[in-house]
């Protein structure tokens, strides 16, 4: 069977500036991996790569065995930094939009989830809060059965209750074949959550671990390793 | 009881230690089906591969006993569930007398001292 995910030699360059500088890595199922790293590391670089938003320089990727294409993105569930929805919209309207877009959007699972927070199908997305806005468009990509999802900083700017949220939210709604790969800088948040960890600078991995064995290790918590690594 | 878990020490022997005071404590009672993986890792907020691999370990200990497709089930051999208290009582002993060397009281004082506090 195909990996989730395999990079082969993956390189990024913008001009003279290298994004990517050879990232080899390969996911496998049922995994909730953290791509931790400075700004500027090449943690986006490496998500837009994956899901066909940017080309690579050099190198190869293939998700299910598929490279970026329309097939891998049936697979790919993408939840961006910036949002991209209308604000115009209402939650309602987005879950119609998804449900149209996406054959294995699950209208359910969204209802249901919706139905825990304080937000009515109404509401309009330019009238919630950051956090509230965040939650949604959570729903929204974790309530497509992909194989792959792919948050990119899903925590950062909203409360530690969000946080809480927003991390149950990910625990319980991803299934036991697919694969999340998290990038994010707020580490002691997420390290419970997690059972394998990428730790990525200037655009190289430089230590790819199961979260235990790392502890095991170190005999320290990935966030305090993580400063260490990364001290300024 | 709340899931604790601290910043240290790898999270799946975190895991197991609470499971274990959870059957020592009776919370869940000798005998009796254990909530899914799924559903513990979901009450503790960790990764369900980590309480995975904490159940294993229970499993090996003796603790836990799987039945195929019925789920996870709580030791009836009350000799183990004694056993493994006293394990956790010891420590908090030891810990308790190694504190205390630290302070500067000899194993006399430290003994003379518990059973002052006890009043």
């Amino acid at each position: 069977m195909p990996h989730i995910l395999e990079c082969k030699g993956l390189v990024k360059r913008f001009g003279k500036k290298e994004a990517l500088a050879g990232i080899d890595l390969v996911l496998e199922p049922g995994r909730i991996v953290g791509l931790l790293g400075p700004n500027g590391s090449g943690k986006t670089t490496l998500i837009k790569l994956i899901n066909g938003l940017l080309v690579p320089t050099e190198g190869t990727i293939r998700i299910g065995g598929f490279p970026p294409s329309v097939e891998s993105k049936r697979l790919i569930s993408y939840l961006p930094e910036h949002t991209y929805l209308s604000d115009w919209m209402r939650v309602r309207d987005l879950f119609a939009f998804f449900k149209d877009f996406y054959t294995d959007f699950n209208l359910n699972k969204a209802e249901d989830m919706l139905q825990r927070l304080s937000i009515a199908p109404g509401d309009r997305i330019k009238t919630l809060s950051k956090g509230n806005k965040e939650k949604v468009q959570l729903i929204l990509v974790m309530s497509r059965e992909a194989q792959l999802y792919l948050l990119d900083e899903p925590i950062g700017g909203v409360d530690p209750a969000a946080r809480d949220y927003i991390l149950s939210t990910i625990l319980s709604n991803y299934s036991e074949s697919a694969t999340v790969l998290i990038s994010t800088h707020l580490i002691a948040d997420v390290e419970r959550v997690l059972d394998h960890i990428v730790f990525i600078r200037e655009g190289k991995i430089l230590r790819s671990e199961q979260v235990d064995t790392l502890r095991e290790q170190e005999g320290k918590s990935v966030d305090a390793v993580f400063r260490e690594v990364f001290k300024c | 009881m709340s899931w604790e878990l601290d910043g240290e020490r790898p999270i799946y022997s975190q895991l197991l230690e609470q499971l274990q005071l959870r059957i020592i404590a009776g919370t869940y009672q000798a005998g009796q089906r254990l909530p899914s993986v799924r559903d513990l890792a979901q009450e503790a907020a960790v990764n369900a591969n980590t309480m995975q691999r904490a159940l294993t370990e229970l499993e090996h200990a003796g603790l836990v006993h799987a039945q195929r497709t019925a789920g996870r089930f709580i030791t009836e051999d009350q000799g183990k569930i004694a056993a493994t208290r006293t394990t956790f009582a010891l420590r908090h002993a030891n810990t308790y007398l190694s504190g205390m060397q630290k302070l500067g009281y000899t194993r006399e004082e430290s003994l003379t001292l518990l059973q002052e506090a006890d009043k």
